[in-house]
């Protein structure tokens, strides 16, 4: 079986979750014989050998640069305003569309696995040109971007219609398939849904020692530190989150709070941290990568993801496996999968402090919390989301008679 | 009657704080010597461009006019984190001051050795470090000073008062007009509650046409000549004294030598001389040779910067009020600790420098170009201070003590 994978990016490319979501699922997809032929906008180097992994460069068009619009620059799309390189957002669309029509014109494909609005458009053309059956999986939709907002009409007009006229749809968590149906009317029964997983690994904790010394030193001296991982934008509820550390802080003091990752609303959270008066217990890191990033979550007491809206949200699993207990937000996939953690709607910064303060003066909650998701989390794999995709292909090859 | 003009100069670097980060924090104590050359915050590089640039050539022009010209004076202010900077990294540039002022025709005047406002949140602290700068210049320069300039020329009936009772003879702030009223910086005068204390105020438009406009081409009165400048303070009227107030390095720094300011320098002494009557006077004696004509009266702290005259350049917003305010928080602790290295380290954070960089109200306007920082925007000025807040922290709780 032959796949044509539409995607945007791969790690260690990659801006966000969608990239590491795409390489993981095609990891396992690989394992069970499936040939995957991945197009990407951009031309870089990946290391991956289960998979062919190409650039979607059109003739006549020389080398383009990796990270051009992002999957989650979607509030930016226009279709006049150039971005980098003199290119406007739906200019890159068609200079992907034109390489894919081209490469389906050329080699044979079984079916087309399109991830996330920006390649949409280029598999409805496939399926224009070719007839071959297109499956969009939905990592995320216009308003989970724009944080429960409307959102960018252009980019809501290209999920709208490509969700509407694809053979089948694929929702990354219940929530999203929710989201699906009641933002654009998609029948139920179009929609599968695949939780996303995690390779889980099995890490050992404490060998090595902390990136964070200051934290190390001031958790011996009973602080607590509350960690949150993910871009600083306004679907990442953050500002919820600073709210709920006043209080935490008015009742915990040794309570300190570490934001890392860089967004459009860095400069907005380091204010209202300082407005807030909390500015000395709230450490922003900026962008990490590597082992800073690693040990952000080795040292947190308490992970937590306060989405306003997460389709999935791996995140939290992430911090899991580092040995981190979580409290994520009700308005996310991963609380359909992960059952040992503290939930709580994002807009409920009373009952927030409640449990972010009882973590952090109960040191017996925190390890109970952390030993039983870490139990969950070793149990995880990408084979059952690997198996539903392949009877989704199958069904759509037999439609076809294939 | 004599007119004279005072011209006094501002010399101070602050010790930048480097790109230091939360991984740093805990683990090394060096926050101030940026190692990547040619960046903003690296202070040897910076110190060493200035030198290049203006303190040498104007030292050297300065001592040629006063060999020049007898009656050529001047009084200059002069940080101590800058002089530890020119003994640490450009020793022969400090030889240039102390030769200056072996003249005998430059007075010291007194300031916070760290440049800092301490003033507004420990008398104590801010006393001491009056009186370190104090030994500093008497172990340099062998004076002692008698006039006192406050960070940023910041002021009020405060300060005068405990300038006054400290026994200085003068002190020096901003000719703001809102404080003045009809009354014209060019006299002397004296604070409201004070029994001895003369207040000489900067005439900012004078000030500033050199200081802020020379080189605009913009400007309407640009270029401006030395003879031009003598000739609107001959023609200004009833004055006593001219009171040119400005950072030192307005000569070839802020202005480049290319805009001419060099030129204007050497020229003004001699255009100035020409009409008889004129002369130059030391803060000093022109406190000793005119009497004050009024009081003053100044309720609300002014300042010598901004269009608003006032310290939201530094303290106006909540990033500069948290980061101020957890350093002097740590005052008790810091010097009960006797670790003179962890105090040194801490007074140079006072440094005001480090909270105008977080100053985001040109940022918003998106006016950066009034915005002068070695830092990317005012939020990473913000975290590094932070962090090295964190380290100075946890240097306090490794010696057993609580902040």
């Amino acid at each position: 079986m032959k796949v044509l994978m539409l995607g945007w990016e791969l790690p260690p490319h990659n801006s966000g979750g969608l990239g590491v979501a795409c390489y993981q699922l095609c990891h396992e997809l690989s394992k069970h014989g499936v040939d995957i032929e991945f197009v990407l906008p951009y031309e870089a180097e990946h290391n991956i050998n289960f998979m062919n992994v190409r650039p979607a460069i059109p003739q006549g068009i020389g080398r383009l640069r990796a990270q051009l619009l992002g999957v989650y620059d979607s509030y930016v799309y226009d279709k006049s305003r150039p971005l980098m390189d003199g290119l406007s957002g739906e200019a890159q669309q068609v200079i992907y569309e034109k390489a894919v029509v081209e490469l389906v014109t050329s080699e044979a494909f079984d079916i087309v696995h399109a991830h996330d609005w920006l390649t949409f458009r280029a598999a409805l053309r496939v399926k224009e040109v070719s007839g071959l059956p297109i499956v969009l999986h939905v990592h995320s939709i216009e308003r989970d971007r724009s944080g429960g907002n409307f959102g960018n009409p252009l980019v809501r007009e290209i999920e709208e219609t490509s969700l509407m006229l694809s053979d089948h749809v694929i929702a990354v968590s219940q929530f999203t398939k929710d989201a699906i149906i009641r933002e654009y009317g998609i029948p139920a029964n179009k929609i599968e849904v695949v939780h996303n997983s995690i390779e889980s690994k099995n890490i050992s904790i404490g060998d090595e020692q902390n990136s964070y010394a200051y934290l190390t030193a001031m958790r011996a001296r009973g602080y607590r530190v509350v960690v949150s991982v993910s871009r600083l934008t306004i679907q990442k509820g953050l500002s919820n989150l600073l709210r709920a550390a006043k209080e935490v802080i008015e009742r915990v003091p040794k309570t300190i709070f570490l934001i890392v990752g860089s967004g459009d609303q860095y400069f907005e959270l380091i204010e209202l941290a300082a407005q807030l008066g909390i500015a000395k217990n709230v450490i922003f890191t900026g962008f990490l990568r590597g082992k800073q990033w690693r040990d952000s979550f080795r040292t947190s007491d308490l992970f937590i993801m306060p989405s306003v809206s997460e389709p999935f949200g791996i995140v939290p699993l992430e911090a899991v496996g580092y040995g981190s207990p979580v409290l994520i937000s009700k308005q996310s996939g991963i609380a359909e999968v992960l059952n040992n953690s503290l939930k709580v709607d994002f807009w409920d910064i009373k009952k927030m402090v409640d449990q972010i303060a009882g973590v952090v003066q109960n040191d017996a909650l925190r390890d109970e919390l952390r030993d039983n998701a870490y139990s969950e989390y070793q149990k995880l794999t990408w084979r059952p989301a690997a198996k539903k995709v392949m009877s989704i292909y199958e069904d759509h090859l037999v439609g076809q008679g294939v | 009657m004599s007119k004279a003009i005072v011209l006094y100069l501002h010399v101070h670097q602050p010790f930048r704080i480097r790109h230091y980060s939360i991984f740093d924090t805990g683990v090394r104590h060096d926050y101030f010597n940026e190692q990547t050359p040619e960046l903003l915050t690296n202070n040897e590089f910076i110190i060493k461009k200035v030198a290049e640039k203006s303190y040498i050539p104007t030292n050297k022009r300065l001592i040629k006019l006063m060999k020049k010209h007898p009656e050529f004076k001047l009084s200059l202010s002069i940080t101590g984190t800058v002089l530890e900077q020119l003994e640490q990294w450009a020793p022969e540039t400090l030889e240039s001051f102390k030769k200056l002022v072996a003249t005998g025709r430059v007075e010291i005047l007194a300031e916070t050795y760290h440049h800092t406002l301490a003033f507004f949140y420990s008398r104590k602290e801010f006393e001491a470090q009056v009186g370190i700068h104090q030994r500093k210049i008497e172990e340099l320069f062998g004076q002692t000073p008698n006039v006192f300039r406050h960070t940023e020329l910041a002021y009020n009936n405060d300060l005068a008062y405990w300038a006054d009772q400290a026994g200085y003879k003068g002190i020096l702030a901003e000719g703001w007009d809102p404080v003045l009223g009809w009354r014209s910086p060019n006299f002397v005068y004296q604070p409201t509650y004070t029994e001895n204390i003369r207040l000489l105020l900067k005439n900012y438009r004078i000030s500033d046409d050199i200081a802020f406009r020379f080189g605009d081409r913009e400007w309407s009165e640009w270029p401006l000549t030395a003879d031009k400048f003598t000739h609107w303070l001959n023609s200004s009227g009833d004055a006593t004294n001219f009171n040119l107030f400005m950072d030192y390095e307005t000569f070839g720094e802020h202005q480049w030598e290319d805009k001419g300011i060099f030129e204007f320098l050497d020229s003004l002494p001699g255009e100035w001389l020409k009409t008889k009557g004129n002369t130059f006077m030391t803060v000093s004696e022109v406190i000793d040779n005119f009497e004050p004509v009024d009081r003053v009266d100044v309720p609300n702290t002014i300042t010598w910067a901004d269009t608003e005259r006032d310290l939201s350049a530094w303290l106006g917003n909540r990033l500069q009020q948290e980061a101020i305010g957890g350093i002097y928080e740590m005052e008790d602790q810091i010097l009960a600790s006797n670790d003179l290295q962890l105090i040194d380290d801490w007074r140079r954070l006072q440094t005001s420098d480090h909270f105008y960089y977080m100053c985001t109200k040109w940022f918003n306007d998106g006016d950066i170009h009034a915005y002068f920082s070695p830092y990317d925007n005012p939020y990473e000025a913000f975290i590094a201070y932070m962090n090295v807040y964190h380290d100075i922290r946890s240097r306090i709780i490794e010696k057993g003590m609580e902040v």
